[in-house]
């Protein structure tokens, strides 16, 4: 905690008038330093503390219990010239990719029908965000039904009388992780659309006036005005989306297990199997701290961005 | 900006401000035409969307009410010849999980106890942590918020271990405080970037009055900044009575088997590996579990979306 | 405020539960373990009953579904969180060796001896696998065979074909099959179901010697050589006869051969089960194959219970009797009859068994036997060949001949 109460003693807001003078601002800015202990001990000893712990015991060929016998970095090589992990990585970054953009585009778009001021807003807002609430495990094993091709969508649609209809993206390893995005979109687009149609709720309505009086139309609007006055729901909304994509595991398990072949591995994925399965605690700490190492990459500036730039109120 | 009123004056504003925004929304942007060209569009979009994303539910209730043979036949869209709510009956309280048949009643008082002292530890924790970081913020506290915000980007299983260690030296280790500690760690990153966001986006100048009305950092807490927020704490409560009512590898790891919460039972009524798997009783306990956190969704909807548009908008 | 006050008694009560068990001379042990299926469920119930009617000591069962990837974290974090449970199941041979190693597991040598153990357990393969440097650490309580082929009679006969007897026969029925709209071979999706019938056919079509070889001394070159160069061919066969079944689970794989759609799947002897209930009679519905009718051999894995380490003697003395007691012949009886496999003991009776189970007991009795792949190679090798032949199974552009360079490379580096 040394370093809190060092970093600690000019807080901006105290530091506009000298703290000293008034007895009370001594005991009330230590109480906030307080207030913040479990955050930076939970930060400290329990994230980075963590993380320096798996760093560290990536460095040895711990298998099923951790141990300090160093391998060097023996389970970085054979990660690296490993084909699941490449192929890993490939799927995430298409995954991520498409994940990302669909679920904001989606997200937005159910907002912005949403706050055109409809009827039935709340059930339709249920409908969207129920997925949430339902356990993977269960609702994987609904989408392998409705994408199987016999009894599922593509059996249907032959059925009517198209017999070339093909749509069988759980087996086809071309396709497979779009089969993924389908479930996938399905369960998390709901909480972007809260977060997103909130933000929208939030714009002034003087903005919509005025708009309206200049002429400009509506998805004009949207695009030029609207949009860039919502970046900070779109920041929280990108966070959480890009922390799914980074855990995605549960999709992947309860709808395809990787398959066909290793065609939908995923990192998260490579990380479990390589702990729990290989028994091989090592390459699975690996595996993890090269995703870590790549979430610092993106993190680290992002932050800098955020909160070095500008000094808010 | 102004020279801050007296913070009664700037209460009573902002309250002011705030019932009309809340009135305001209700309307919408535009005024309401009935029926032209555009509803139509607009509700056929909605409708279509809300076909897929139903589709699922739609798929797991009929198969809920069939019997195993009318599902091996293969018909997953078909409705249910004969309807039987037998599943239901029996992922409730006969489905076995190993040698103890009382399905998943079993685990749900379990659930309750660990959900409510999780959800209420993490989120004050979380709240005030929020708090501190908008208001009181020192140099370097965001560097310490930057570390949290990556514990938000860790898959859950590689921080098993570390945290069994910890647990263990601090003798909490399979004890239901123990895990009530560990929901609470985990559901720091972001609920505290829920929080601060939130908090940060209140106007400084009620907290600068407060300042001078000579109010301390847990009166303004207490007095002015929690009833001001109670949609965010509705939204903290929502995402954290989802995440830990849904949680299966916390609960069963860090509790005993006379603590272990419903999705025990569920994942080992679903998740058998061997033998003859019954959908329909799957489905009805993923329905059943589900229930709890839907319950929560339905009843606090409203508050969910004024919540989130305060906190999220402006941070 | 009521939930709080129903935590808190909660937690009252627990601890107050853990002093009486603690004190009395009755001991409640928690058992671990991952059989939650209808059948599994029941042949634990029959162990759960021997232990709380035969002893003073009480079964709390800890049933964690999903198989050892989602149980092993589970009982591997009590273990280090300091709250073992009293006993748990795990596969036997390697996957365990460490916690030996790091002292964690009870050592039960002095009840082995007691018991006899060295003496009844056939084949002594399996009490190899519970050994280690010459102690005793697990309770074998069933064996399983991966060495088996199944075929569903009234496909061949709608193809016009004899029943084939061996893998050879099979193979030339493919095309008459093909022709009668009927999949010669159903393979689930999983990966370990792709590297487990590739095992079987290595045995079966490569030879004892070359299989062991390879699986016991790490013999990259006989991988490499000639008579594995044969299995794989012939799993490139394989998997050409299997296109057209699009299924994940085995189950669901055997269920397309008892349906007709599929002619046969190479499948453990746990698929017995799926026939049995779908009133199928062993001999005249559907026939099995040991060794894929090439060599009649059997691998003998299962499933074992281990110990860990306790600091109270009275609950070590309860996990010692729990010992005991698995391998008791008539616990052994009831456990495998309901649980459809076969008992560690060569010396008791599981009376009355279809021909399948016949021919499974005859071949144990007479000693064809080899370990199972899981006592000879680590869990990491076997994971990385599921992942070498599950791609070579989805992709059809990879040859044998590929497949066994990259298998005999993981062979050389498995330890």
């Amino acid at each position: 905690m040394a370093v809190a109460e060092d970093a600690g003693s000019t807080g901006h807001r105290a530091a506009a008038s000298s703290g000293a003078k008034r007895p009370s601002r001594l005991l009330r800015n230590p109480m906030s330093k307080i207030a913040l202990v479990p955050m930076i001990a939970i930060a400290l000893v329990v994230f980075l503390g963590g993380t320096v712990w798996t760093i560290v015991y990536s460095f040895t060929d711990s298998g099923l219990l951790p141990r300090l016998d160093w391998a060097g970095l023996e389970q970085y090589d054979r990660l690296w010239s490993t084909r699941k992990w490449i192929v890993s990585i490939q799927n995430l970054a298409l995954y991520g990719f498409a994940s990302m953009i669909g679920t904001l585009v989606i997200g937005f778009t159910l907002a912005a029908l949403l706050d055109r001021k409809i009827r039935f807003e709340g059930v339709f807002r249920s409908i969207f965000l129920y997925p949430f609430a339902l356990s993977f495990i269960v609702t994987g094993l609904v989408w392998q039904w409705i994408l199987n091709p016999q009894f599922g969508v593509q059996g249907i649609v032959r059925g009517w009388g198209w017999e070339s209809f093909s749509f069988d993206p759980l087996n086809n390893p071309n396709i497979v992780m779009w089969g993924l995005l389908i479930a996938g979109l399905w369960q998390g687009t709901g909480l972007v659309m809260c977060i997103m149609l909130a933000g929208l709720r939030g714009i002034d309505e003087d903005i919509w006036k005025a708009s309206r009086v200049d002429g400009i139309p509506v998805w004009k609007t949207y695009i030029r005005v609207i949009i860039p006055m919502m970046r900070p729901v779109f920041v929280t909304a990108l966070v959480l989306i890009a922390s799914g994509i980074v855990k995605l595991y549960d999709l992947v398990v309860a709808q395809t297990g990787g398959g066909p072949g290793i065609s939908s591995e995923v990192p998260a994925k490579y990380v479990m199997s390589a702990m729990f399965g290989s028994q091989n605690l090592g390459q699975g700490f690996a595996a993890s701290s090269m995703m870590l190492l790549s979430v610092v990459i993106i993190l680290i500036p992002w932050a800098y961005l955020e909160f070095g730039g500008k000094k808010r109120g | 900006m102004a020279n801050p009123a007296t913070l009664g004056a700037t209460g009573a504003a902002m309250d002011a401000s705030r019932g009309q925004m809340s009135s305001d929304h209700h309307r919408g942007p535009r005024p309401k035409k009935a029926l032209s060209r555009r509803n139509i569009m607009l509700y056929g979009v909605l409708i279509v969307v809300s076909l897929y994303y139903l589709l699922p539910l739609y798929v797991m209730i009929v198969t809920s009410l069939k019997g195993m043979p009318e599902i091996r036949m293969g018909n997953v869209f078909g409705p249910p010849l004969e309807v039987t709510f037998e599943p239901w009956a029996k992922a409730w309280s006969q489905a076995c999980t190993g040698i103890n048949c009382d399905g998943l009643s079993r685990g749900f008082f379990n659930s309750v106890q660990i959900l409510i002292p999780s959800v209420l530890m993490s989120i004050a924790v979380a709240s005030v942590s929020g708090y501190a970081l908008s208001m009181w913020k020192f140099r370097g506290s965001e560097v310490f918020f930057t570390i949290l915000l990556m514990g938000a980007f860790i898959p859950y299983q590689v921080m098993i271990y570390p945290v069994v260690l910890l647990l263990r030296n601090m003798g909490l280790f399979g004890s239901l405080s123990g895990l009530v500690l560990v929901h609470t760690v985990f559901g720091m990153p972001i609920l505290v970037l829920l929080f601060r966001n939130y908090f940060a986006s209140l106007p400084v100048e009620l907290f600068k009055a407060a300042r001078v009305d000579g109010a301390g950092f847990w009166q303004i807490f207490f007095r002015i900044m929690a009833p001001m927020s109670l949609p965010i704490f509705v939204v903290a409560m929502i995402l954290q009575v989802t995440g830990i009512w849904n949680d299966f590898l916390f609960g069963v790891i860090y509790t005993r088997p006379d603590q272990y919460p419903m999705t025990v039972q569920l994942n080992n009524i679903v998740n058998s590996v061997q033998g003859v798997k019954e959908y329909n009783v799957n489905m009805a306990a993923t329905l059943l579990t589900g229930l709890v956190p839907l319950t929560v969704y339905f009843v606090s909807g409203k508050l969910f979306v004024r919540g989130i548009a305060a906190g999220a908008v402006k941070g | 405020m009521t939930g709080i006050n129903r935590w808190l008694s909660g937690t009252a009560i627990a601890s107050a539960l853990a002093v009486t068990a603690g004190s009395a001379g009755a001991v409640e042990l928690e058992v671990m373990h991952w059989w939650t299926s209808g059948s599994e469920a029941g042949a634990v119930q029959e162990f759960a009953n021997a232990f709380n009617d035969r002893t003073d000591n009480t079964w709390v069962d800890g049933a964690i579904a999903g198989g050892g990837d989602v149980a092993r974290p589970v009982m591997v974090s009590r273990i280090l969180g300091g709250d073992p449970p009293g006993a748990f199941q795990f596969n036997h041979g390697r996957q365990a060796e460490e916690l030996i190693e790091a002292g964690l597991m009870l050592d039960l040598t002095d009840v082995a001896e007691e018991q006899g153990w060295a003496d009844v357990i056939n084949p002594p393969s399996l009490l190899d696998a519970c050994t280690y440097e010459g102690r005793i650490y697990c309770a074998p309580v069933n064996i399983h065979s991966w060495q088996w082929m199944w075929l569903n009679d009234a496909t061949f006969e709608e193809a016009g074909v004899e029943v084939p007897t061996n893998w050879e026969s099979f193979t030339e029925t493919a095309p008459a099959l093909r022709e009668a709209g009927i999949v010669p071979l159903a393979v689930g999706g999983q990966p370990w179901q792709q590297n487990g019938a590739f095992g079987v056919m290595a045995l079966a079509l490569a030879g004892e010697e070359a299989w062991l070889a390879v699986n016991q001394d790490k013999d990259a070159e006989v991988a490499r050589g000639e008579d594995y160069a044969r299995a794989f061919q012939a799993f490139g066969e394989a998997r050409e006869m299997a296109d057209g079944v699009s299924v994940q689970d085995w189950n669901q794989a055997t269920n397309a051969v008892i349906q007709g759609e599929a002619a046969a799947q190479i499948m453990g002897d746990w698929a017995q089960g799926e026939f049995a209930m779908a009133d199928m009679v062993a001999g005249e519905d559907y026939e099995c194959l040991p060794g894929l009718g090439d060599i009649a051999i059997l691998d003998a894995g299962g499933d074992a219970f281990y110990f860990p380490q306790q600091s109270d003697p009275e609950v070590e003395a309860a996990q010692k009797e729990l010992a005991a007691l698995l391998l008791d012949p008539e616990v052994q009886v009831a456990f495998n009859s309901v649980k459809g496999s076969l008992p560690v003991r060569g010396d008791v009776d599981l009376g009355s068994v279809n021909e399948c189970t016949q021919k499974g007991l005859q071949l144990l009795a007479d000693g064809n036997v080899v370990p199972s792949g899981t006592a000879l190679l680590s869990p990491d090798t076997t994971n990385s060949l599921n992942d070498l032949m599950t791609e070579f199974w989805n992709t059809p552009s990879m040859t044998p001949e590929d497949v066994q360079e990259q298998y005999a490379q993981i062979i050389e580096q498995a330890d």
